[in-house]
């Protein structure tokens, strides 16, 4: 048994190292999807071109402006004296928003009465504007304080406090996602092309004549590619904490426990493909198929699954993805144990079993 | 060593294989003739346990083919008609990955893998790409590929396709070597040549077995009559005025040439005549002694001969 599982895996290895192209594809493909992924997937959102229109022309109006400016997330594009203009430049889009300070700013707040300023989005992205509103809150808030000289007293106040994420910075969120999501694919698309590769090469037969048994090729062809998984996603989670600055707060055994049975309900998935499948080009899209959209719809990376319609939310349940990316935001982001991800853990170990029972009945078969 | 009884395989409607029934001596080469589409294939994988009977039944080295094919597969080895190597790999990693699905390892890996080396003559070329391989080797290789575990049988699916003659000389000469040591060797052809090499042949057509015997014996049916070889003017044309004229059993077309068999060898006179007023001239035609295609053709002729009766 060991003997042709053995002489499976090296030579599945070997013709690996042939195939240089396929090779660097499944080592190489996981951290450039992720770097090109991870850098254009974001939805932060920075340099938003600022009009300003200070009527005040006071101190106190001028702190706000800088305290807007300062704060990294705005640019000035124009200044203006009045806002009539402004509806042009949003227009041509030469700024995304306004901030309009009205005349009696200053008196007002000397004062200490109650005053407003105007801020003005564009709404045609709406993600966008409710994320600018939020810095322009944010902001706002932080100057009450100062421009008062005083502390704000109200009834009662609600403090935001953000844990795991303090800046709510949405690569963290969708890093542990994106990894998922590239090594479902990867994973599958390994496979995919194995068994179907032999049946047009004609060695299928040749190894249906021998003794090696359905369990053997089966694990024969999926060893080898666990290795080559596990290296890039050992390459594709280090450059996620180096460059996406994703915490990895909890245990590596475990994060490495969990990508192992992802990775192999993945693997197994590809085999039971490869399988079904006549030619390696349909394998390779039906591999590609299957893993990225559902992977990408209905696991929770972008979309999550709370506010899917219910029939979608049942759908996904049969989504290895959603239980690994729960899983990895558990063990990354909050470093908590298995107490709190077991269940993905177990969601997984069925999958994967299921996958490879039926890929090894598959097996049988072809064999 | 390896036996049939009424074998037979239905794909839907299509019978591929009728009736079948032979029985194999060990150390016998066995010939399996027939054109593409005869049955030949279907049989073998039956054999192998590839495939199940649809009816009748097989055994392989004293294994049932329906029930034991797991034992089976340790005894045989077996050369498919596709390529049964991979051209990925060098000749070394092939033999080594070959004798791994066998269990095949160690001390007598080793010992097998000099044995292979110095039958397939690929001394200097263990670490080639079998792809950078010529032709002729790479069958021979494949042969001691399926031979690494010393099986006492071994089955050979059309095993010099598209090989040079010269190095099909040289195939052939293993499968003398490898019979003289014992191993019963199955092979199908459709290479008259080759099954006159074999010591039994097994004539297949339609997925029937024609006829089953040693190529002296195959050819005895030719004792009534003897076979001219007659070269003419249009032999496609001529043939239709051939098969009316008395004297004449049979006539088949021989690659441009005629071949007619006849009750005398006589009748080549009359035979001239009766061409030559038809217009087919110039005709030119010798006694040959008959060759194994010519069985096969007659063979086939008896058989649809018989359907129609």
């Amino acid at each position: 048994m060991i003997r042709r599982v053995l002489a499976t895996t090296v030579k599945e290895l070997l013709q690996l190292k042939r195939d240089w192209r396929t090779a660097l594809a499944l080592l190489g493909m996981p951290v450039v999807l992720l770097m090109i992924y991870g850098y254009a997937l974001s939805f932060d959102v920075t340099d938003i071109r600022l009009g300003v229109v200070d009527q005040s022309r006071t101190q106190a109006s001028r702190r706000v402006v800088e305290a807007f400016l300062k704060s990294g997330y705005f640019v000035q594009k124009a200044v203006l004296d009045d806002s009539r203009p402004l509806d042009d430049l949003f227009v041509a889009e030469t700024i995304q928003a306004a901030l309009v300070i009205p005349a009696d700013f200053a008196a007002k707040t000397s004062a200490r009465g109650p005053t407003s300023i105007l801020f003005v989005l564009d709404g045609s992205d709406s993600q966008t504007a409710n994320t600018v509103l939020g810095y322009a809150r944010q902001i706002v808030v932080s100057q009450t304080g100062s421009l008062y000289d005083v502390e704000v007293q109200a009834a009662y106040q609600a403090d935001p406090l953000v844990w795991y994420n303090p800046d709510l910075k949405s690569s963290i969120f969708l890093v542990p996602g994106l990894l998922a999501f590239i090594l479902m694919v990867s994973s599958v698309i390994a496979t995919a092309l194995a068994v179907v590769r032999e049946k047009e090469r004609g060695t299928m037969e040749s190894l249906r004549a021998t003794p090696i048994r359905a369990i053997e090729l089966l694990l024969g062809k999926t060893l080898p590619y666990l290795l080559v998984a596990s290296v890039s996603a050992a390459g594709s989670l280090f450059l996620a904490w180096a460059l996406f600055d994703v915490p990895i707060r909890g245990s590596l055994l475990w994060l490495a426990v969990v990508t192992l049975l992802f990775l192999a309900g993945g693997l197994g998935w590809g085999i039971f493909i490869s399988t079904l499948a006549e030619t390696q080009q349909l394998a390779f899209q039906l591999g590609l198929l299957s893993s990225m959209l559902p992977t990408l719809l209905l696991s929770g990376f972008i979309f999550p699954i709370s506010s899917m319609p219910k029939a979608l939310q049942l759908v996904s349940h049969i989504v290895p993805a959603r239980y690994y990316i729960a899983a990895l935001r558990s063990i990354v982001l909050k470093g908590v144990g298995p107490e709190i991800w077991g269940v993905q853990a177990v969601a997984l170990i069925i999958y994967a079993s299921i996958v490879l029972l039926l890929a090894t009945i598959r097996m049988v078969r072809s064999l | 060593m390896v036996s049939a009884t009424g074998l037979t395989r239905h794909f839907g409607e299509f019978v591929a294989v009728d009736k079948v029934s032979f029985e194999v001596a060990p150390g016998e080469i066995f010939g399996f003739l027939g054109s593409n589409g005869a049955g030949k294939t279907t049989v073998i994988r039956m054999l192998c346990g590839l495939l199940k009977p649809t009816a009748g039944s097989g055994t392989v080295a004293g294994y049932d083919i329906a029930t034991r094919a797991a034992e089976i597969k340790n005894r045989i080895g077996y050369m498919s008609q596709k390529f049964s190597l991979y051209a990925d790999l060098t000749v070394d990693e092939n033999l080594r990955f070959w004798a791994g699905t066998y269990q095949v390892w160690g001390k007598q890996f080793l010992g097998r893998r000099r044995w292979a080396i110095e039958m397939t003559g690929l001394g200097s070329r263990r670490n080639t790409l079998v792809a950078d391989l010529p032709g002729g080797f790479r069958q021979r290789l494949a042969l001691s590929c399926a031979l690494l575990h010393q099986p006492p049988v071994v089955f050979l699916d059309e095993p010099t396709g598209g090989v040079d003659p010269e190095a099909r000389r040289r195939f052939w000469d293993l499968i003398d070597d490898l019979s003289a040591e014992g191993v019963t060797v199955f092979v199908t052809t459709h290479y008259m040549d080759e099954a006159e090499r074999c010591h039994r042949v097994a004539l297949m057509h339609a997925g029937k077995l024609l006829a089953l015997d040693t190529i002296p014996e195959l050819k005895k049916i030719f004792a009534s009559g003897s076979v001219l070889d007659i070269e003419c003017r249009d032999a496609a044309l001529a043939l239709e005025h051939l098969d009316d004229l008395p004297g004449v059993i049979d006539a088949a077309l021989f690659g441009n040439h005629l071949h007619a068999v006849v009750t005398a060898p006589e009748i080549a006179q009359a035979i001239h005549h009766h061409l030559e007023t038809e217009g087919f001239a110039p005709v030119n035609s010798r006694p040959v002694p008959p060759s194994l295609e010519d069985v096969f053709i007659r063979s086939i002729r008896e058989a649809e001969e018989g359907r129609k009766q």
